[in-house]
């Protein structure tokens, strides 16, 4: 559907804000660099204030980045205007213009456009009916429901066929189970739209299940960028670990190594237990290191690599809850499926088991 | 820290809109020649003699007593008034938005009797005031046979100014009330707040800001008002007529332009003092989403009080103003109740009626749209976008605002009189029916723009980026989405500006020259002469315009307006 799609690129782009009470200067967004290809879902992720929306707000044209240069499918786009821009975005308040109804919303920038009426009137029809909202033309903004105003949002950008659709954090102010079904709704139509898509949020779970690529931010800085399995299994630093999914970190120190590239495995002391742990290539032994342990990877059981104690047991139908103590550090871990294995109480002492391949070392 | 390319690029998107920076140069233009300048006129007329730069003017009328008396005496007034006015305009405000009216009756004596006193030439009330209760008044005299009641003075000017001036209070409450989301005061509600502990913790603290700006600008209307004091003060002078006097009396110019110095300070320090107070706690309340209709409060504890306490005050007003066409319609007020027209032929036969409207209504009709528009403009510059004049911009027309209409209008016989500087430039602006329009637009300028920049302060900054991101340029987004969702306000300042305008005195009255003949002119030399017939006969007709186009902005707005939206 859209005319052209177009890739991002971002080049050292910096953004200084001055702080209204101490009138100091900081850096909300610091030498970001970014290439994002054509026709691909991409999300901006983070923590509230590490600059993802501020990046969002550059490529829309509505802040002027202070270094650097922004390129839009290849044109540099630095001095143009919001509304000379090929993007078209998706607001978090919906901003829906309140004295128009439907149609004439999403018609709104097919006019500016100068289309003819009937063009207009098909393509409107034809994009309210790909968002569900076919038969809704004449309602005023004011009497739908949140994730129906969502929808004229969406539907307004993309009637749009912009080079490159741009969402800010657009389900959070939807409830928790309409925020899953928009999101899986937002994903199919920009993959039937072939659209490139730029998506801001700080819901991890909804990044997750929508990207093709992730890009988490962290005070200004991009932290790491991959898909989603890159960023989950092999975050690159304890951030970015514990910002994606829930995370363990064992610290350590790495004793014996095997091989010399990346694939090289090794032996990691962890209090007064060995364990064994691989891909451990940018290590060298006597190096410090971090296991990195996810919650559903590891088990307990009478036999095992970490002994540990149980501190809490909770069962939560799918999956038993354990935290445990490894030494002084807490670890949590998710036994699924538990109906035929042991449960261990409170004050039992146990192991903590995990295959070495499951760990990602830091 | 490195490079500042952003505010470069900022600068050059800015140029990238011509119609933008034509209409930025433009206003500039226009708020520096019509109100920067005749005060600067004022400045160097008081401060410069011809031994050069001194104070000695200053000195001259300190000496005065008459003078500092008129400064105490302005404070007071405008204090008491200035609280008068926004606790009884909050009061009808909160009836009209927040309480089930039982009757179609009394909600449709609330809505003449709260616009009656904006339609009406301020000194009207002074008249009625004067034929109710002074020494030949029907209440005083005739009623309660006191036959040496005295309306003039303190309490007289005090009460006439708070009649008129709180219905200004009452629209810019009921704008503030309209746009609180009701779900704020049903989550405290449903806390356990009694409706009172709502109203104090929820619902008045957010109209805070809103409650101390009407304050200020009733204060301000008060300290400037002329015509009031000018009828009932009596001895009791305010500095609005002790400045008009020193100029007209005893042609002391420098004196005037020295005196109305020390009434612009007195304003302008109010108005900064009450804009930093305000400024930091306005708060946004109205969001891009939309929310659902407010719950009246139908609870009889609540409604029959308010509802009888509004009431009184709104037939007592009523009464004030039954006064002045009845005043047209007796032989003479006060001895002889036969009914009679002649003051109404007397107005078009011996006293150019005719050429009175024509030219009020004219003058009015002219300045009023280009005002609303001009406002509307000023404060989405102002609220909207960002550029390096824009404080400019903002600080002028808000100093606008504390510049008192006699002020004004002495600023501009010294600066426009012997044109720009006193070189001929311009000169033949003074005198012309350009330069009373432009009265007209820069007095009701700053209510405009004040009305405009509460009410876009109130829309989501993100609806009209959207317009924008859209594909619309600033002139685009301001036509179809700015204008349209403060229709309201805009239609509201474009009849408060012809109202204004068609009521105003205070300025005018300095500059007007014979070949005009206006109507607000013509009912203060007659109140004055104390041809109360002729005076009120002339206002009887204003009052019946002025209210006949509010009556048609209001159904404008209600068949048209944005609250259609809601339905």
């Amino acid at each position: 559907m859209a005319k052209e799609k177009k890739g991002v690129r971002l080049e050292h782009v910096s953004k200084i804000y001055k702080d209204p009470k101490t009138k100091k200067e900081f850096y909300a967004v610091f030498d970001t660099s970014l290439n994002i290809e054509p026709g691909t879902f991409v999300t901006l992720l983070g923590p509230s204030g590490c600059g993802k929306t501020t990046t969002l707000r550059m490529i829309a044209g509505f802040e002027s980045p202070d270094e650097g240069e922004i390129y839009l499918g290849g044109e540099p786009i630095n001095a143009l205007t919001p509304n000379k821009r090929d993007t078209a975005m998706v607001f978090q308040s919906y901003a829906l213009l309140p004295h128009y109804n439907i149609f004439d919303n999403v018609a709104y920038g097919l006019r500016l456009r100068k289309y003819d009426r009937a063009t207009i009137k098909q393509k409107v029809t034809d994009i309210l009916a790909l968002v569900g909202l076919e038969g809704m033309e004449s309602r005023m903004t004011n009497q739908l429901s949140g994730g129906q105003q969502q929808r004229v949002a969406l539907a307004r950008a993309l009637v749009l066929e912009p080079g490159v659709l741009l969402f800010d954090e657009p389900l959070s102010n939807l409830d928790a189970k309409l925020r899953v079904q928009m999101r899986t709704e937002i994903r199919r139509i920009q993959q039937e739209a072939g659209i490139t898509a730029i998506y801001v949020t700080h819901d991890q779970s909804e990044a997750m299940a929508i990207s093709d690529q992730i890009i988490i931010m962290e005070k200004g800085v991009v932290s790491q960028i991959g898909t989603p399995q890159e960023i989950y299994y092999h975050p690159k630093n304890e951030f970015v670990a514990d910002f994606i999914g829930e995370a363990n970190f064992l610290k350590g120190t790495l004793v014996e190594k095997n091989g010399s590239d990346d694939k090289a495995t090794g032996v990691a002391r962890i209090g007064e237990d060995k364990v064994e742990v691989q891909e451990v290539g940018h290590l060298n032994v006597g190096d410090p290191c971090e296991l990195v342990l996810r919650p559903e990877s590891a088990v307990l059981a009478d036999e095992g690599q970490l002994p540990c104690k149980v501190v809490l047991s909770c069962f939560m139908g799918s999956y038993q809850n354990y935290h445990v103590m490894v030494g002084d550090t807490l670890v949590k871990i998710t036994d699924f499926n538990p109906k035929n294995k042991k449960i261990y109480d409170v004050g039992d002492s146990a192991f903590v088991v995990f295959d070495p391949k499951n760990v990602h070392i830091l | 820290m490195a490079g500042k390319q952003g505010s470069k690029l900022d600068r050059q998107k800015f140029f990238a809109d011509p119609i933008m920076v034509t209409t930025i140069v433009l206003l500039i233009a226009f708020l520096t020649l019509f109100i920067l300048y005749p005060l600067a006129i004022l400045l160097v007329d008081s401060f410069l003699t011809e031994k050069g730069f001194t104070l000695d003017v200053f000195r001259r009328i300190m000496a005065m007593s008459n003078f500092r008396r008129a400064i105490t005496n302005t404070l007071k007034v405008g204090f008491l008034v200035g609280i008068a006015s926004s606790l009884i305009g909050l009061l009808f405000a909160y009836v009209e938005v927040y309480v089930e009216l039982k009757t179609k009756l009394l909600e449709g004596l609330f809505k003449v009797v709260s616009m009656l006193p904006v339609v009406s030439p301020p000194f009207v009330l002074s008249l009625s005031m004067i034929m109710l209760f002074g020494k030949s008044g029907i209440i005083t005299r005739y009623l309660l046979h006191i036959y040496d009641n005295s309306v003039y003075g303190f309490w007289g000017i005090v009460i006439v100014q708070t009649l008129t001036f709180f219905p200004v209070c009452y629209m810019m409450m009921k704008g503030l009330l309209k746009n609180i989301d009701p779900s704020l005061e049903e989550a405290a509600r449903d806390m356990g707040a009694s409706r009172f502990k709502v109203f104090s913790s929820v619902t008045l603290p957010l109209i805070l800001p809103g409650l101390g700006n009407a304050f200020l600008v009733t204060f301000i209307e008060s300290i400037a008002d002329f015509a009031n004091p000018m009828i009932i003060g009596g001895s009791y002078d305010t500095l609005a007529t002790t400045i008009y006097l020193q100029i007209t009396g005893a042609y002391d110019k420098q004196g005037a332009a020295a005196m109305a110095v020390v009434l612009l300070c007195i304003t302008l320090l109010m108005f900064i003092v009450q804009k930093y107070y305000l400024e930091a706690k306005s708060t946004a309340t109205l969001s891009g989403k939309a929310s659902r209709a407010r719950m009246m409060i139908t609870d009889r504890s609540v409604t029959v009080p308010l509802s009888i306490l509004c009431t009184l005050m709104a037939l007592f007003v009523v009464l004030m103003y039954i006064c002045v066409p009845f005043g047209a319609l007796f032989k003479t007020w006060g001895y002889d109740f036969h009914l009679t027209t002649k003051w109404f032929a007397q107005v078009f036969t011996r006293y150019k009626g005719f050429k009175a409207f024509r030219d009020s209504f004219l003058l009015s009709l002219i300045a009023s749209p280009i005002t609303a528009l001009l406002s509307m403009i000023i404060s989405y510059l102002v609220v909207k976008r960002n550029f390096k004049s824009k404080g400019f911009i903002e600080a002028v027309s808000m100093l606008a605002m504390a510049v008192p209409g006699t002020v004004l209008g002495i600023g501009y016989i010294r600066g426009f009189s012997g044109g720009l500087f006193h070189t001929g430039i311009l000169q033949g602006l003074y005198g012309s029916a350009a330069i009373l329009i432009i009265v007209f637009i820069v007095r009701s300028l700053p209510t405009g723009t004040r009305s405009g920049i509460s009410a876009l302060r109130q829309i989501d900054k993100s609806i009209e980026e959207s317009a924008y991101d859209m594909g619309a340029d600033s002139f685009k987004v301001f036509m179809t989405v700015t204008l349209p969702l403060i229709k309201d306000s805009f239609l509201s300042g474009l009849v408060t500006a012809f109202v204004r305008s068609i009521t105003a005195i205070s300025a005018i009255i300095l500059l007007v020259t014979p070949q005009f003949l206006l109507i607000t002119v013509q009912i203060n030399e007659f109140a004055e002469k104390g041809a109360y017939g002729i005076a009120c006969a002339f206002a009887t007709i204003l009052i019946v315009i002025t209210y006949t186009s509010v009556l048609l902005m209001n159904l404008f707005i209600k068949y048209f307006g944005t609250s259609r939206v809601t339905e």
